[in-house]
């Protein structure tokens, strides 16, 4: 009798500590959800409340079928997520690597690399905005008086300077995740494979190639599952740099959700973009997340 | 001899490139800091003006609204509503993040990997992308303008993290001890609360300054959910400084200053904790 009632108890504990967790998360995302998925089944306009209720099926999805606009936005979010994560995880390796040789002054230059982090994306936003403004930017500035150039280049005028801006903005802000979690992965590392490949005459790219790297892997896709979760919080860097000009040359999906929904006032449409959104950073954080188990499993429970 | 030298300059080379890697790193943020100390007109000067010839508190008593007679732009007001909802929303997070850490950190239960990525891939829907249909909700509700509004979605914003910080945090505690604690006579929930909760204490408190941060520089949903002084945080209010044709710069840079300094020393506080916990406790740093 009491035995029942332990292992009853036992099975229970967990989800009512776990309850508001989830409730949480229901009531603040979940619903919100189910209702943003209606409205992209109608045309609701803002400045027409009635709209909310007619049912259109997902003619708003068609229409973005055959949107031009959104898939220019579309391709240069995924371009823009595969540069700028791919960059972020080799300088962050990098920065990794140099670190964990360094032994003087290590924990300093830790706590330096740590500040970027902490910046706010609009902050990021901003001071690249200052940094790289044609007139007063210090970037030009700096470049004219040394006679390197004697004109102001256009950086955020010009589409692809403006990109390659915000990009740099943007991996300024988070490669040092990378480096920091790859930086631990490498503390954590076991010397003895290391001295026992040196044993057997392995040169220092093969020791990397074989033993290093599989180890910091994990590591690595941590870091890759920490930053999908939000890689959404680059709309925070566009909107103030450039606001996805020049005419619409970095417009990025997560801006372009804002500009329909909010400018246009256009939420039935903008519902469905930002579920196309929504839809994309699941993907990533769910490949990330699987890799991750999959590394921690082959590493044989390092969790 | 030669080859110690060569070792030694080898080490030395190391340690400059590094230097002045993080050098880099650094400008574009101090940057902004000298040039919150600096009036508008050195700043918009042209040729630049390099070595700073007077430096000044000017650009932060006139957005407190020292000395001055209007004040254009309410800080005072933001910062006090971005305290306000960042600590109450942090502190939220951090009792529903801690029992459910406590959950998937020492019970075994169905559907555990499966719970915890759920929780996981709500948190990674866009910010701006949520904000649709909360705005439509909030105004529904008449909490549109409110801290409270804005209390709440940080909350859920903030506990699928805290959760895989404190989760994290607990499992680096032999669950020997708490059942050492359990046999001397303990309920297991004195045993929490004498044993696993004190050893766990600096790591909660990590993961509480990051939910802190989380808030502190959320932009995406504030910036929507936000009319007024009422509830306006510090990055939305970053943005009054901006109108159609002229940018405050200098005004702007002091208003960044005052938005990243609590930041820091934050961060400063838990560093080592922080990358503990993220990690799984896979470092000993």
């Amino acid at each position: 009798m009491t035995r029942f009632f332990r292992t009853r108890q036992a099975a229970l504990t967990p989800l009512l500590l776990l309850s508001p967790a989830i409730l949480t998360m229901l009531f603040v995302v979940a619903i919100p959800l189910v209702f943003s998925f209606y409205t992209s089944l109608t045309p609701y306009r803002l400045t027409r409340p009635e709209t909310i209720e007619t049912f259109i099926g997902f003619r708003n999805y068609v229409r973005l079928w055959e949107d031009a606009a959104f898939w220019a936005a579309f391709w240069r979010t995924i371009l823009f997520l595969v540069i700028a994560l791919n960059v972020e995880f080799l300088l962050g390796l990098g920065i990794a690597l140099l670190i964990n040789k360094i032994t003087w002054g290590q924990r300093t230059l830790r706590t330096i690399m740590m500040f970027p982090m902490m910046f706010s994306p609009i902050l990021v936003g901003f001071q690249f905005k200052f940094i790289f403004n044609d007139n007063i930017g210090i970037v030009n500035n700096a470049l004219q008086s040394m006679g390197i150039i004697d004109f102001a280049i256009p950086w955020l005028v010009d589409a692809r300077l403006a990109m390659f801006s915000i990009i740099f903005a943007e991996v300024w802000m988070s490669t040092s995740v990378f480096a920091i979690l790859l930086l631990a992965g490498l503390f954590a590392m076991p010397r003895d494979p290391l001295e026992a490949a040196k044993v057997d005459g392995c040169n220092a790219w093969q020791t990397f190639r074989h033993i290093t790297l599989p180890f910091i892997m994990p590591f690595a896709f941590i870091a890759m599952t920490i930053r999908s979760l939000d890689v959404a919080r680059a709309y925070d860097i566009v909107q103030v740099m450039t606001d996805g000009g020049p005419a619409g040359r970095t417009e990025l999906l997560w801006t372009l959700i804002a500009r329909v929904g909010y400018e246009n006032a256009r939420m039935g449409q903008a519902n469905a973009m930002a579920y196309v959104s929504t839809i994309l950073s699941i993907a990533f954080t769910y490949f990330f997340f699987t890799k991750l188990v999959a590394a921690r499993r082959y590493m044989g429970g390092a969790e | 001899m030669t080859r110690a030298l060569k070792k030694r300059l080898k080490a030395t080379a190391l340690w400059l490139t590094t230097f002045v890697l993080m050098i880099v790193m650094c400008v574009p943020g101090l940057w902004v800091v000298l040039s919150a100390f600096r009036p508008n007109r050195e700043i918009l000067a042209k040729p630049p003006v390099w070595v700073p010839q007077d430096l000044t508190l000017r650009n932060f008593t006139k957005i407190f609204g020292i000395g001055e007679e209007t004040v254009a732009i309410p800080v005072l007001s933001y910062f006090w509503n971005s305290l306000v909802i960042a600590t109450t929303s942090t502190v939220i997070a951090l009792i529903i993040g801690m029992a459910g850490g406590y959950a998937f950190a020492r019970f075994r239960f169905r559907f555990k990997n499966a719970w915890f990525l759920g929780l996981m891939l709500f948190r990674t829907v866009p910010g701006i992308a949520l904000s649709l249909p909360v705005f439509m909700l909030w105004s529904r509700l008449g909490i549109i303008d409110t801290q409270m509004g804005l209390i709440i979605v940080y909350v859920s914003l903030n506990v699928p993290f805290t959760v895989w910080l404190i989760d994290g945090f607990f499992r680096q505690i032999p669950m020997s001890l708490s059942e050492a604690a359990q046999v001397d006579g303990c309920t297991r929930w004195q045993a929490f609360w004498k044993i696993e909760f004190p050893l766990a204490k600096s790591g909660i408190a990590a993961a509480g300054v990051f939910a802190f941060l989380t808030s502190w520089n959320e932009f995406a949903l504030a910036s929507q959910l936000t009319r007024s002084t009422d509830s306006k945080t510090l990055p939305v209010g970053l943005m009054d400084f901006t109108s159609q044709f002229t940018i405050d710069w200098a005004g702007m840079c002091a208003m960044a200053v005052i938005i990243i300094v609590p930041a820091l020393i934050l961060t400063f506080l838990v560093q080592k904790h922080l990358i503990a916990g993220l990690t799984f406790g896979g470092v000993k740093g």
